[in-house]
């Protein structure tokens, strides 16, 4: 078995040389000018407004996770509509139920002010 | 092909108790936020005990009816009956003892009932599970709501610390099981046990290299979760700056469940490399228990104290884990329902003494209970006795029985030490009978309050059960053999 593994391993070790070997030689021939347009955005970017390191408001957490659950719940409802004719009803049940779970969550989540902004 | 997918009625009846205690959860959590603060007092602790004893009362009635369910990814037996009822006791005793100190903090909520519930839950999920990735399902469901109640009291930094402590480092013990059950899926091709036990039995089996190193990666996760040293080092942080009845809660009930799967994964698949793995156990068995032991010598906080005496403890069930036998495993199985009983005890008296704030959790603090809550003093005499050892106790029988067992596989070196540390054992559980006895009483004891209604309950039972368990061993260990002598085969 380890045999068929050479190849990868030269591969490995290929790709840890080069850009070493490829970022020391561009340090070696290039000039080095810095300049404050260099650290701009290159064109088509957007301009930087602030410091990317800024306080924002720690409810962002809080939508952030909600997104994801509701996120989550569409990627699970996909799988189920496409096979809809094949599941039938025990589909229809199964769907029902993670739904029913899921919208107790959303329920829960309202209640507790989870969608209050300030 | 839909309509096999649908499970028998017998298989969801056989995931019951589970179900019940979801439902219960997810009942606490919407009634909660329907009837925002003005439910009556206590009203959803009342909800959760409804649950919990409705899922005992399930799993006893389950056991009737033996057998796989999902496509054999649960496989109720009389090892998982046990278990569960072990873990839903501890929920039970937990709850009781819950309701004072929650309204002493400011913190009776209904999330705490729902988290003990759903952690009780992902327990039962654990123990009958016959599956690697149920277990690990189960795994995260009980460890997720216990990581959310040790941080329960979010503006005290103890509690913070610990919850973040449990939470990291659990979730990379996790890591380690998970990576050791990918390791035993690439070597056997499939993640249900008793398929795995028939794979590794064949004669053209999985390579026992690749065995072994699953084996490890899941040992380094057990040996975390339950405790064992070298992977100790989390407990004592954790377990002190927990709310006590949380601390009582997972240091009897998810150490339960962990140590459970440990058996019947390590019993069940990992048997025809027991040579390999038994001198490991021995060593963490014989660490656990010196470490543990020795540590609680000097400790002068009683939560820490009790934490590395459950170090030891786990240490005790490592020596039953190493004997390899059907005996083994029932003396591990009674020594687990007996410890988990103590323990919530010793600690339902803690959070009795402790204080708003926890102020007194000092061994000094306990100065003339004796004196001042007789009853009090004795129930924590009968926990102390019982972690000790002292016969009519739950704690000698399985200590007897674990020690037996050893001794039957010819491990009389871990047997002669296991029993030393014992000996060092009794002193730092003496001392706190002493001081409780034979000390004015002081700050603490001055101004306790009378025995709340619901503490009564957990210490009284919680007694009785270990009392019980020391009188007449014989039922619950002839269970105990007769579940340990079918198990994975």
């Amino acid at each position: 078995m380890p045999e068929g593994y050479l190849p990868l391993f030269l591969f490995l070790i290929v790709a840890m040389i080069f850009p070493v070997v490829a970022l020391g030689f561009a340090k070696l021939l290039r000039p080095s000018l810095p300049s404050g347009a260099k650290l701009e955005a290159y064109e088509c970017g957007i301009k930087a407004a602030s410091n990317a390191r800024g306080r924002y408001t720690v409810r962002f957490y809080i939508v952030a996770i909600l997104f994801v659950i509701f996120d989550v719940e569409t990627i699970f409802l996909f799988p189920w509509a496409v096979r809809n004719q094949a599941l039938g009803w025990f589909g229809v049940a199964e769907i029902a139920v993670f739904l029913l779970i899921l919208i107790v969550g959303y329920v829960w989540a309202y209640r507790k002010g989870a969608f209050e902004w300030v | 092909m839909p309509a096999n997918l649908f499970p028998a009625p017998v298989e969801i009846f056989r995931f019951l108790p589970e179900i019940i205690l979801a439902l219960g959860g997810t009942l606490i959590m919407v009634l909660e936020a329907l009837t925002g603060d003005r439910q009556p007092k206590n009203a959803l602790g009342h909800v959760s005990l409804a649950a919990l004893f409705a899922a005992l009362v399930a799993a006893v009635a389950v056991h009737g009816s033996p057998g796989p369910a999902f496509s054999s990814m649960l496989l109720v037996d009389g090892f998982a009956t046990f278990f569960r009822v072990v873990v839903i006791a501890v929920g039970i005793l937990t709850v009781f003892s819950s309701y004072r100190y929650l309204s002493r903090e400011g913190a009776n909520t209904g999330e705490y009932y729902a988290l003990v519930l759903f952690s009780v839950a992902g327990q039962g999920v654990m123990v009958t599970a016959n599956e690697l990735i149920m277990i690990f399902i189960g795994l995260e469901i009980s460890s997720i709501a216990t990581y959310v109640m040790a941080g329960l009291l979010r503006d005290d930094a103890r509690a913070n610390e610990s919850a973040l402590k449990y939470f990291l480092l659990g979730s990379f013990a996790t890591a380690f099981l998970l990576y050791g059950i990918a390791f035993l899926y690439g070597a056997t091709g499939t993640t249900n046990l008793t398929a795995i036990r028939e794979t590794v039995l064949r004669a053209d089996g999985p390579s026992p290299l690749l065995l072994g190193l699953a084996a490890a990666l899941m040992l380094v996760g057990f040996g975390f979760k339950i405790s064992s040293a070298p992977f100790q080092m989390w407990a004592p942080d954790v377990y002190q700056g927990a709310p006590t009845p949380v601390t009582a809660f997972m240091s009897a009930g998810p150490k339960a469940a962990a140590f459970a799967i440990f058996l019947r994964v390590f019993v069940t698949i990992f048997e025809p490399i027991g040579d390999r793995w038994e001198p490991i156990i021995w060593v963490f068995a014989l660490a656990s228990m010196t470490i543990g032991n020795f540590a609680a010598l000097t400790q002068s906080n009683v939560k820490r104290m009790l934490a590395y005496s459950s170090i030891a403890h786990a240490g005790y069930v490592l020596v039953a884990l190493c004997a390899r036998s059907d005996i083994g495993t029932a003396a591990a199985m009674f020594y687990l329902a007996a410890y988990a009983l103590m323990n919530v005890g010793a600690f339902a008296v803690v959070a009795y003494i402790c204080g708003k704030g926890e102020k007194y959790v000092g061994i000094d603090d306990l100065a003339g209970l004796g004196s001042r809550r007789p009853a009090v003093a004795a129930a924590l005499t009968i926990f102390l006795c019982s972690l000790i050892g002292v016969p009519l106790t739950g704690g000698f029988f399985g200590k007897f029985y674990i020690f037996k067992a050893a001794l039957e596989s010819k491990l009389i070196w871990l047997t002669v030490l296991g029993l030393l540390n014992s000996a060092v054992a009794a002193y730092y559980y003496l001392r706190m009978l002493v001081v409780m006895y034979m000390r004015e009483p002081g700050e603490a004891t001055e101004n306790l309050e009378p025995l709340p209604a619901g503490l009564r309950t957990a210490l009284f039972t919680s007694a009785a059960g270990v009392l019980l368990l020391g009188i007449f061993p014989s039922r619950i260990l002839e269970f105990a053999v007769q579940s340990a002598k079918l198990f994975g085969r």
